[in-house]
């Protein structure tokens, strides 16, 4: 199959075909990056804008070597939401970026649907690198990939996801995408931080630790959003890492080949130990690496499209 | 200016009324209702109404005209223009003007501007609370002689339980409605509906509770200190149950809701088009079914559009920041007769509560059609298929997320106290 959509916006958007399509083409992109001369001249004379609205070096750096390794052009623009009095700013922004004529924008922004607003704008290809609690597509995918690396499936899998779902993208892309096999999805965390209608998108509550990360082929922790008010809805962070925190007694009664991931950055000794983070089970740094190859694939997929 | 409506299905739910009749006005007056008509004197309009229906005029308890202070968002002019397109010809504009009309000289200036400006009716809602505020009562009574038909702090709640009690107990004097907006403000930092769509869209989300317990809170107070209470633009199915609940206990009690809360559901929002953010938010399906039921059952007792009219670039940016508001006036009635066309009420059901029970709630001469009562009246074709296009619109207000909508039946003309102040393209 071809890519025909002009933006990558969020996973709710893709089908299984076009999630299949990008990770088979990250499959090729993963190599180059493993080579000695790390460049290929497949995106020689694009422009990719990086702009960033809210602060994210992970994120960001990935897009940017993404896009070098493609020899596409790249410029990071960092925006200040505060200073943007009544958001006029985006729109202003999103023209005169157009004017530029860059053929992507990767955009991040604290508000969900920014990424659909600069879409409608311009005619750039436009890639959301996390709106809000709303989507972060390309984590997922990243994810996505990782799983489908370390388990050769993605179905058949016992995924449990940990954490401040209310408030997380990464979760709710995760979950958009991973409802497309056939897998099982368990979300825990406070209540406070488990939307109420969150089963309506076909994933299970498990409120205890102990029983979500029974039998779980991957664990997925999630970080405490305190940028996002994640703090009130604990009573503290010591309290929520003694209940919520992954430990190594945690991974007994997860299946014996159980991986761990984080989208990051970890808070260390709030959701996850050093020892969980750094032992055996971790694949921390493969989705750090797989997310410059899922970028790259996204890129070529979103360029090459036909008009 | 004297005028003859001939043969028209004449429906005037006060009166009691559904029959082919001719309709002379004479002098802003109905003089006369009857069959078949014949007038000997000179000058007379006569209008043929033949496969129409004429109504009385509808009435709408709740608008914001947005003068003085947002007269770049909306004014009187044009906000009367667009409600008489849409078959109103008396409207309530709400308090939160800027200046607030919490006092009798902003509501005398929106009287007078009226008389000038205005192409219908135009009856001032006062604010509970001076600027607002949920603190001290406004000067209810001389708003009242200036005025004034009703008192709101629309917008919010207002808070304090004690300052509630304190208007409803203070606003007997007048006997004018409270109106209330229920929303504990706490509750309901967000900006759609708590539900499936927001689990899928991670937009801050308001619980349906957050309107509920505020319902329940007004009512409760309204009851102990026997007065009467209006709760405006309901959109929970809790609400409904409710209020429904009180009314067989306490009959004092009388609501509404708007047309995009029987018509959209939360759905919507996850195109993150800002203009299907409004307050309360649109909610589930199970609610907006539950908003038809209250309608058929008579739980809700009147339509009102909340017509909130915004400037483009307060809808022009990321959902958080953009106004909540829909431009209401010149779609409700097309949006409304869809309840008619699906079997949920009947024609006189519909216009009653359009009519005759904002009428009767306000104290308001109008809304029915009754030899010697002022001429306020419409005509109207309730099969006529028309598309929306919010660039048509008289209001400056382009928000509307029914643009390009077909919509079947149509206002046709409005006469406001004798006078044809609405005649659409599509009435020959
Ligand atoms: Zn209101």
């Amino acid at each position: 199959m071809k890519w025909s959509k002009k933006d990558l916006l969020g996973i709710r958007e893709l089908s299984k075909e076009e999630i299949l399509l990008i990770l088979d083409s990250a499959d090729s992109f993963k190599d180059i990056s493993r080579r000695e001369v790390k460049k290929v001249p497949t995106l020689r004379g694009k422009t990719v804008i990086t702009l960033f609205y809210e602060p994210s070096t992970r994120t960001r750096t990935s897009f940017e070597i993404a896009a070098k390794r493609l020899s596409a052009d790249t410029i990071n623009i960092s925006a200040n939401t505060s200073s943007h009095v009544k958001g006029e700013t985006l729109k202003d922004t999103a023209r005169n970026l157009e004017s530029m004529r860059p053929d992507v924008i990767v955009i991040r922004h604290n508000m969900p649907g920014a990424p659909h607003m600069l879409s409608r704008i311009v005619d750039s290809s436009v890639i959301n690198a996390g709106d809000g609690a709303h989507e972060h597509p390309t984590q997922a995918l990243l994810d996505l990939f990782t799983m489908r690396e370390k388990k050769d499936r993605i179905d058949g899998l016992n995924i449990t996801i940990v954490g401040d779902i209310a408030h997380s993208r990464v979760a709710r892309s995760n979950i958009f995408a991973l409802r497309h096999f056939n897998t099982r999805i368990t979300c825990s965390g406070p209540p406070t931080m488990i939307p109420p209608d969150i089963e309506s998108l076909g994933v299970h509550v498990e409120y205890d630790m102990n029983r979500a990360v029974k039998d779980a082929d991957v664990i997925m922790m999630l970080r405490i959003q305190k940028e996002r008010g994640g703090i009130s809805y604990i009573p503290s962070v010591k309290e929520y890492s003694i209940i919520y925190g992954l430990k190594a007694e945690h991974l007994k009664k997860a299946k014996k080949d159980v991986i761990i991931m984080h989208p990051g950055p970890m808070n260390r000794g709030v959701e996850i130990t050093d020892e969980v983070a750094d032992g055996p089970y971790s694949v921390i740094l493969d989705q750090v690496e797989n997310g410059v190859a899922v970028r790259m694939a996204i890129l070529y997929l979103l360029t090459g499209r036909e008009a | 200016m004297k005028i003859l409506i001939k043969k028209g299905r004449v429906i005037d739910p006060k009166n009691g009324r559904d029959e082919i009749l001719d309709i002379f006005i004479n002098g802003g007056i109905i003089e006369k209702i009857d069959k078949n008509i014949r007038e000997k004197v000179d000058n007379v309009h006569v209008i043929d109404a033949s496969g129409l229906i004429v109504a009385p005029g509808l009435i709408d308890m709740h608008v914001h005209l947005r003068e003085p202070g947002y007269e770049y968002k909306e004014s009187i002019r044009t906000g009367t223009m667009a409600a008489v397109k849409g078959g109103f010809t008396s409207v309530v504009c709400m308090a939160n003007t800027d200046p607030v009309n919490d006092n009798k000289s902003v509501t005398e200036f929106i009287i007078k501007q009226a008389k000038v400006e205005g192409v219908c009716r135009v009856f001032p809602c006062g604010a509970i609370t001076r600027n607002l505020k949920g603190e001290e009562l406004a000067e209810i009574g001389e708003m009242y002689a200036a005025g004034i038909v009703a008192i709101s702090d629309d917008g919010k709640s207002v808070k304090n339980s004690e300052t509630l009690r304190k208007a409803l107990e203070y606003a007997k004097l007048f006997h004018i409605p409270v109106i209330s907006h229920c929303e504990d403000e706490d509750l309901s930092k967000g900006f759609v509906h708590e539900g499936k769509a927001s689990v899928m869209s991670g937009l801050d989300a308001v619980p349906a509770i957050a309107e509920e317990i505020i319902v329940k809170r007004d009512m409760a107070i309204a009851q102990y200190v026997n007065s009467p209470l209006h709760l405006t633009h309901i959109s929970s199915g809790g609400s409904v149950d409710a209020i429904g609940e009180m009314k067989r206990r306490y009959n004092q009690i009388t609501c509404d809701t708007c047309p995009h809360y029987f018509t959209l559901t939360d759905k919507a929002t996850l195109s993150f088009d800002t203009n299907t953010k409004v307050n309360p938010p649109l909610r589930s399906k199970e609610d907006v079914d539950a908003m038809k039921e209250g309608l058929r059952n008579e739980t809700i007792d009147i339509i009102a559009t909340d017509h909130a009219p915004h400037d483009v670039t307060s809808k022009d940016v990321e959902f958080n920041i953009a106004t909540s508001g829909i431009s209401g006036l010149e779609t409700a009635f097309g949006l409304s007769l869809a309840l008619v066309h699906e079997g949920v009420l009947s024609m006189k059901t519909l216009l009653k509560k359009f009519t005759e029970n904002p009428a009767k709630l306000l104290k308001l001469p109008h809304g029915e059609l009754t030899p010697g009562s002022p001429a306020d009246i419409i005509i109207f074709n309730p099969d006529l298929e028309w598309t929306v296009d919010r660039n048509t619109f008289a209001s400056k207000g382009k928000n509307t997320p029914f643009h390009g909508w077909n919509l079947k039946g149509k206002n046709l003309l409005t006469i406001v106290d004798g006078k044809i102040v609405y005649r659409d393209p599509a009435f020959k």
